[in-house]
């Protein structure tokens, strides 16, 4: 069964198509990484104006209604695109968060920052032991007068040399691995004591180690309730990178494919080769593989179905595993070629080895796939 | 069939280790030593092995050569890989010197042998073309002779380190009316000629390894011709066998084995499921390793008898290639979140790495690894060479 799309959901794939055809081509993309501030503030400007920054949010928030479908249309471009801009972690998941955890004074006053394209977020959950564990967290958050103040160190933060503000996960209760007594909070990126490190990634973003010391914040959800409302948050996210990594498995088959038909060594194309053709042939499965695991994940999303989480992490898996084989095949194909900074294969190849590592690797999401069946 | 070393062989080990314990550079001992060491640098080590006489093991000794035994040369190999030292170039000793020994002339050996030695000349490797890449034999540069002279025209590419280089050695077409095996020359070509132009590939790391190397109406003496003319293709299938007999990487493969262990002590909890998992990779892993040592021995014994390996080389460049390359991505896994951050090129201590330093170079090593199942002949034609020679397929 395929998805078939709704008018409108064909309209928004199409608009995001057409204006990353027009102006998000592989040569403006080089130009945006390799400029000092490592993103576009325009052409995040032309997604807001677009209603890209509106799409998954509920009307009653300000948004287009469009919910994980629409994310999955609009990432699955990105991904074919490799746009760099931080359109999962400002609107999936810190945009995802506020909406389903914070009052209705900071949705009201922070979505609409967000659909508008003015202010850019962050989610900071990661810390240097933690792994990939959203339980194991050691940055204390102290209550104080009507706010809080958090010290501690978040670590591989992307985006967030970019970002406006961010949520950050911090503990006021219960010992360093324990479930509860995460608080997630609102913290504003320019405050006084937060110490930001930038560094670049491997797919040409930009992140950051960040210190907080005695950081104002704004707590955002229940007090102790932050891992549940992360696991809910990487869920969606896990959504959007899977449509990101299928995106980018769909365009580097095809760069393979193409290539391996004009390519000629030996007198003939490699493209007749029987052992490449066999090749090609488990790259095109894993393709159809993993956009058929992405719908059907992205409807479970929509439907909030029960048992969501575990398919998260199977999809994480095997879309994971999916990403890896085609882009050690796409690079090796391509032999020399795929090895060069000027040919786009390598970095569909660093954007996919990337996700792997977001919010945990393949082996470390069948893990909990498999762990989450036998506590059922 | 005998696994100890006998007494002999066992104190050139020990000697071996013992002379790199004590002179092996400190200033080389540098994260990547492959991307972050300067030309002059990178040479320190090759000066103090050439002093020795220890720089080029499988010279014969009238050139210059230890003359060790085969099983001496394997020990020599062994025990520098796992210490991790930087091999001296590879393009100068391992390819172009046997070359110029075994088919060039005297005043050729003179020339170029003695600078091979001392670390003054620098070769680099002028073979793979943009259409030329598995399918060696097409190459498509031309020389056309004028006299005492060739006229060089043509663009060869992944010329490693050729920014470095004083000399390149090419295969060019001097016979363009004949098949494609027997019209190619072997020449020598200074890159300070007149028309060469040198061009940096960046690869997916971010380093700057490789070149494109354009060749535009290069005057090359005759002089420089090694060997017959259209004979060449023979000088190069004997130089690529040259080429793939280390690429087991055995030292390598243990080195990079034992940093990853202690990363994942390091950074996985042992009662992280995950440590588990990772503890059961890298156990099959050493187990290819291993086998692949004890394949290797078995070669080696056997060609200290005399026996030709034949497409041996071929097991050990697939096996070396994958062992390796799992190693790094393993490595790259273990490291986390870290993995997401990668060390700007040329490398400065301005920048910023996060993580702990066993894991800066991580990210680097991952994408650089994949070159090596598609150089020194693809992994899919080096099956194509034990099917056909070994299976006779």
């Amino acid at each position: 069964m395929d998805i078939q799309f709704t008018e409108e959901q064909e309209l928004l794939r199409s608009s995001v198509q057409r204006l990353l055809r027009d102006r998000y081509d592989f040569e403006t993309r080089r130009k945006i990484v390799a400029s000092e501030g490592g993103f576009s503030r325009e052409q995040w400007d032309a997604f807001a104006e677009l209603g890209l920054l509106a799409a998954p949010f509920s009307e009653n928030a300000g948004g287009l209604g469009g919910g994980p479908l629409s994310t999955m249309i609009i990432m699955h471009e990105f991904g074919r695109h490799l746009v760099v801009e931080p359109f999962i972690e400002t609107v999936v998941l810190a945009g995802g968060l506020i909406e389903r955890v914070g009052t209705p004074e900071q949705q009201q006053s922070f979505i609409s920052g967000i659909i508008d394209g003015s202010k850019i977020w962050t989610l900071a959950w990661a810390e240097k032991g933690s792994r990939f564990d959203l339980a194991n967290v050691t940055t204390r958050a102290r209550r104080e007068g009507s706010g809080y103040v958090l010290s501690g160190a978040k670590t591989t933060v992307l985006a967030a040399p970019w970002a406006d503000y961010l949520i950050v996960s911090a503990r006021t209760s219960g010992e360093d691995r324990d479930r509860s007594g995460v608080s997630l909070f609102v913290v504003d990126r320019r405050a006084a004591g937060l110490d930001l490190q930038s560094f670049k990634t491997i797919d040409g973003r930009r992140a950051a180690e960040i210190g907080l010391r005695e950081v104002r914040a704004q707590l955002l959800g229940l007090e102790g309730e932050g891992v549940a409302a992360l696991e809910a948050g990487r869920d969606r996210a896990i959504g959007a990178l899977c449509a990101e990594a299928v995106g980018a498995i769909g365009e580097l088959n095809a760069a393979t494919l193409d290539y391996s038909k004009t390519r000629k060594q030996f007198g003939t194309t490699i493209g007749s080769f029987q052992v490449l053709q066999h090749r090609m042939v488990d790259m095109f499965i894993a393709h159809q593989e993993a956009l058929s695991l992405m719908q059907h994940f992205s409807l479970s999303l929509s439907a909030g179905d029960s048992g969501l989480s575990r398919l998260a992490s199977g999809a994480k898996s095997k879309i994971g595993y999916a990403g890896k084989f085609v882009a050690d095949q796409a690079v090796q194909l391509h032999g020399g070629m795929g090895m060069t900074d000027e040919l786009n294969v390598g970095h569909y190849f660093k954007r996919i080895s990337s996700i792997n590592i977001q919010f945990g690797d393949p082996a470390f999401h069948v893990l909990r796939y498999a762990q989450l069946d036998a506590a059922a | 069939m005998e696994l100890a070393l006998s007494a002999e062989d066992a104190a050139f080990r020990d000697e071996v280790r013992a002379f790199i314990a004590d002179n092996y550079p400190a200033e080389m001992r540098v994260p990547n030593p492959e991307t972050d060491l300067s030309k002059e640098q990178s040479l320190l080590w090759h000066r103090i092995l050439y002093k020795k006489g220890w720089l080029a093991p499988l010279w014969p000794k009238e050139y210059g050569g230890p003359g060790w035994s085969i099983t001496q040369r394997f020990i020599f190999e062994q025990e520098t890989s796992r210490a991790g030292t930087l091999p001296p170039l590879a393009f100068s000793v391992t390819m172009v010197g046997p070359v110029i020994y075994t088919f060039g002339n005297e005043a050729q050996k003179k020339k170029f042998l003695p600078r091979i030695l001392s670390g003054e000349d620098w070769w680099c490797q002028g073979y793979s073309e943009p259409g030329s890449g598995s399918d060696l034999a097409t190459v498509r540069t031309k020389a056309v002779r004028d006299g005492d002279h060739y006229i060089v025209n043509g663009h060869k590419t992944w010329t490693t380190l050729a920014q470095h280089a004083d000399w390149i050695f090419c295969l060019v077409r001097t016979d363009p009316k004949a098949k494609p095996q027997s019209g190619i020359s072997f020449l020598l070509i200074d890159m300070k000629s007149p028309g060469v132009t040198v061009r940096p590939i960046i690869t997916i790391d971010g380093s700057h390894e490789v070149n494109d190397v354009f060749l535009e109406d290069v005057r090359v003496p005759v002089a420089n011709l090694v060997g017959e003319e259209n004979k060449g293709w023979t000088y190069a299938k004997f130089l690529l066998g040259n080429e793939r007999t280390s690429m087991a990487g055995i030292g390598r493969s243990t080195r990079y084995i034992g940093k990853l262990k202690q990363i994942v002590k390091a950074e996985i909890p042992a009662d992280d499921p995950a440590h588990l998992e990772f503890l059961r990779d890298i156990a099959r892993i050493e187990l290819d390793v291993l086998a692949l040592e004890a394949t290797e021995l078995r070669v080696i014994a056997r060609m200290a008898r005399g026996i030709d390996p034949g497409p041996a080389a071929s097991l050990f460049k697939i096996r070396g290639t994958e062992i390796f390359q799992a190693i790094t991505e393993l490595t790259h896994r273990a490291i986390g979140n870290y993995g997401l951050a990668i060390r700007e090129h040329p490398v400065s201590a301005n920048h910023f790495m996060p993580g702990p330093d066993y894991g800066h170079t991580a990210s680097e090593k991952y994408l650089n690894a994949r070159k090596l199942s598609i150089y020194g002949g693809s992994n899919e034609i080096q099956r194509n060479i034990i099917a056909k020679a070994v299976l006779g397929l």
